[in-house]
């Protein structure tokens, strides 16, 4: 068989992209709302699946985090609403030790997974990658409906162990074993632990699935023209972004086999000489290691929290470019500290586990690796606050959570260098420190990345604009927010408050922080609800938003502009265009952008 | 697959594979990356466990039975068996590859039967072995075989032999499964009105993937 033979016998593959779904425009499929809606095969309905799956998810995964804070706040005070809605889990309105374990953990579970790997990377990874490499679809429309269908079952599981007797899993976002392996350690090491396991090794097949069909579209499927360094920095941001969950993904699922064969098959991976005081029982399990598992979940751990930021990164690259109107600064650079961060990322994840009796030998290679990490993170930084530099800045809501997110990772960043030494991580281990830094560098950053790439690609999604003024007032009052509630927590820890406690009070070195405390819950509070805004801003928009009018409302240079306003499936209505230059040209030649399909004249200028 | 690519060709400059591959292949190659993670992250936990014991049963002793002939003098012979099956179920499947690349559909069919029937002897060897490990009893969490220096094993040993060889098993029953569908979509002339056999060429990665981990499972669990 030819080489030919080969490239063309398959839909979808090479040149043969307008041969082979072309069709599309001839004839419309006939589409029902099962086809259109429901079992879509359209990557950009798929996008919507994810966002809207994953602002359920964080509504739900905020919403704990307000119950916990205000147990965090207010520990002597009771809230029979509470008795309400947790029943026996907050007896009369004070949440139950157990219950607030489950809620610590599931919104850790929830946020880090379920929100901001499948609801970022699934939502713009589906969206943008098709669009802005020139492609009809992805490789495999019916694997990538099968991811998120996945993701949809993970969900339901996950869900379902909320309501479950014994409650939902409670030993932490990370369970380490051994009191996630023994079912009589805690009420929520039984059942929920089970629905956990099964939940993330769902998530797990949704991520390989969404990962290869990323990788193999940006590889494979870029239109006549899209060399690798013509991309545009979101789509290189994405492609690292699979790489880092298509390889470290499948040691957690590992790991989790172990753990399900330690807590039903009665082995001991994870488990050696324990003793279960509740229930005064000496357990026969030897030769086990429980630190085995946190090399195996820290493997996974760490990539994840790049697995977070890096599509933030690049949504960021982008946005902050278009609306600076200025080219990116140092593309090259951009893509080579992306590449940077990939490789160190599977390089770091021991210095999760320095108190764990790691080899002190060990543990000082860990943090020369995770400090390297600084460097590739700078020259980030660096680019983004040099394209900044003397731009033609349009504030729109998305360049506001653009810039809003530069100043968080360096304000989170910056903590990193402190947690990345073994010596002080000693003291600063399991304190609110830690839960101040990797709050303010992944979590919140992330979410401003993501914030930003709604309220620009919002348009192109539904056609219609955001509501400026409520994205101003969502963009100031979460960014006081972020800062209120996570800087003082560096106070907090500093001084040795640990994370995960349910009540501090009993320390009387801890009392000076009540009113600190109450204060941060307070402004926790606020933010939840002007997250709220954004959702009913978010689906009022859908409805009833201000619509766009023309093709390129940003005047953006990427070829997803280049669609009609309401593209349908196939995305071009004829041929795909081709691409002539780099995502960037913005301001050149006295003209403000010059769009990626604009061939190059003879007149114009290098860049 | 002799056409020449022409000259100076632009791999990477868009619009078409830069690899020369449609997707399909290039997914299972980056499917099998992430397998071998996975089979990579269990082998590591085991040795990690093996090293920090002090001492461990010695393979020699416990993998010596055979079938009808009962304790073997031979350590391995089983084992060794079930290793050459599987290693020549991948030479048949390279055959079938072959087979395709000259649209033989006959031939495909012959060494895609002959491959399945070596996974299913292979799975079949699993079955018996596991079944005899059993009755001597061997199972998650019992461990009847003691260490080498002659002390009480942990239960590990078994623990991580069942794991990982039942984990590698259900890989190989998933291929046979994949080549018993390719058998029949060749069968029934799908490939050959496709004009390809390119579906046998992605089975048959999976397939000598399988064998490869193989390999290392042997190592690791029979030899060392």
């Amino acid at each position: 068989m030819s080489n030919e033979a080969t490239l063309h016998g398959h839909a979808g593959i090479d040149t043969s992209h307008d041969i082979g779904h072309g069709e599309h425009d001839v004839h419309h499929h006939k589409e029902t709302f099962i086809t259109k809606y429901v079992f879509s095969q359209d990557h950009k309905m798929i996008c919507k699946q994810f966002l809207i799956t994953g602002m359920i998810w964080a509504i739900l995964g905020g919403a704990m985090s307000v119950l916990f804070r205000l147990q965090l706040g207010y520990p002597d005070s009771t809230f029979p609403w509470l008795e309400d809605i947790l029943g026996k889990w907050a007896k009369g309105g004070k949440i139950e030790p157990e219950a607030y374990y489950a809620l610590v953990t599931m919104h850790g579970t929830v946020l880090v997974f379920f929100v901001l790997t499948g609801g970022l990377s699934g939502t713009f990874a589906n969206f943008l990658i098709p669009l802005q490499i020139g492609a009809r679809d992805m490789a495999s429309p019916f694997l990538n409906m099968l991811s998120y269908w996945f993701f949809w079952l993970a969900s339901v599981v996950i869900l379902c162990s909320l309501f479950l007797e014994t409650g939902p899993a409670s030993g932490g976002w990370t369970s380490y074993p051994p009191l996630s392996a023994l079912g009589g350690a805690s009420e929520g090491s039984k059942a929920g632990m089970d629905f956990w396991i099964i939940g993330m090794a769902l998530f797990v097949v949704s991520s390989l699935l969404g990962g290869l069909n990323y990788i193999t579209t940006i590889l494979n499927m870029r239109t006549k023209g899209m060399s690798m360094t013509r991309l545009p920095l979101t789509i290189w941001a994405l492609f690292f972004t699979a790489i880092l969950g298509v390889l470290s993904f499948p040691v957690l699922l590992s790991g989790l086999i172990l753990l399900l064969f330690d807590r039903h098959a009665g082995t001991s991976f994870y488990l050696s000489d324990i003793f279960i005081a509740s229930t005064n029982t000496a357990l026969p399990n030897e030769g086990g290691s429980a630190i085995l598992f946190q090399h195996l979940f820290w493997f996974l751990g760490h990539p994840e929290v790049y697995i977070i930021i890096l599509p933030a990164m690049g949504l960021v690259s982008e946005v902050m470019s278009v609306n600076a109107r200025k080219p990116i600064f140092g593309y090259m650079a951009m893509i080579g500290s992306l590449f940077a961060i990939a490789i160190l990322a599977f390089l770091v994840w021991a210095h999760h586990m320095f108190v764990t009796g790691l080899n002190p030998f060990l543990g000082s290679v860990f943090v020369l690796l995770t400090l390297l990490i600084a460097v590739p993170s700078a020259i980030k930084v660096f680019n983004w606050l040099t394209t900044l530099w003397k731009g033609n800045i349009r504030f729109t809501p998305a360049m506001l959570f653009a810039i809003g997110f530069v100043s968080l990772f360096i304000s989170g960043g910056l903590t990193g260098i402190w947690l990345g030494n073994s010596t002080l991580d000693i003291h600063l281990h399991d304190t609110l420190f830690v839960v101040a830094h990797f709050h303010i560098v992944m979590g919140v950053s992330a979410f401003f990345g993501m914030f930003c790439g709604i309220y620009h690609w919002f348009p192109k999604m539904y056609g219609r604009y955001l509501n400026n003024t409520m994205a101003y007032i969502h963009f100031w009052v979460t960014l006081a927010g972020a800062y209120l509630i996570f800087w003082p927590m560096h106070y907090e820890g500093l001084a040795g408050m640990p994370r995960r406690y349910l009540d501090t009070s009993g320390w009387h070195s801890f009392n000076n922080f009540i009113g600190l405390n109450r204060f941060i819950s307070t402004v926790a509070m606020i933010v939840f609800a002007v997250q709220i805004m954004f959702v009913f801003n978010f689906f009022y928009s859908i409805f009833k938003g201000r619509r766009v009018t023309t093709q390129n409302p940003w005047g953006a240079n990427t070829l997803e502009w280049t669609t009609p306003i309401h593209a349908g499936h196939g995305n071009w209505p004829g041929e795909i265009p081709e691409v002539h230059r780099w995502a960037y040209d913005y301001a050149k030649d006295g003209r403000e952008f010059i769009q990626q399909t604009e061939p190059i004249s003879a007149s114009e200028s290098k860049h | 697959m002799a056409q020449a690519v022409p000259a100076g060709q632009k791999w990477w400059s868009g619009g078409k594979s830069p690899f020369n591959v449609e997707y399909g292949k290039l997914m299972m190659w980056y499917f099998l990356m992430s397998d071998a993670f996975t089979f990579g992250a269990f082998l590591i936990s085991y040795g990690t466990i093996r090293f920090s014991s002090n001492s461990w049963p010695d393979p020699n002793v416990v993998f010596r039975s055979f079938p009808i002939v009962g304790e073997m003098k031979i350590p391995l012979a089983f084992v060794s068996l079930m290793t050459f099956i599987l290693i020549m179920s991948s030479v048949t499947m390279v055959l079938a590859v072959g087979a395709g690349h000259n649209n033989d559909k006959k031939g495909v069919m012959k060494w895609m039967f002959f491959t399945i029937i070596g996974g299913l002897a292979f799975l079949g060897c699993q079955a018996w072995e596991w079944t005899h490990l059993h009755a001597e009893g061997a199972w998650w969490g019992r461990n009847p075989f003691h260490n080498i220096n002659g002390s009480e094993a942990s239960t590990n040993f078994t623990n991580f032999f069942f794991t990982i060889t039942g984990f590698h098993g259900f890989h190989v029953f998933s291929g046979v499964i994949i080549n018993i569908i390719m058998l029949i979509m060749t069968w029934r002339g799908v490939f050959e009105q496709r004009g390809h056999y390119l579906m046998i060429e992605k089975a048959g990665l999976y397939w000598h993937f399988v064998d490869l981990v193989w390999v290392f499972v042997f190592t690791c669990f029979y030899l060392l």
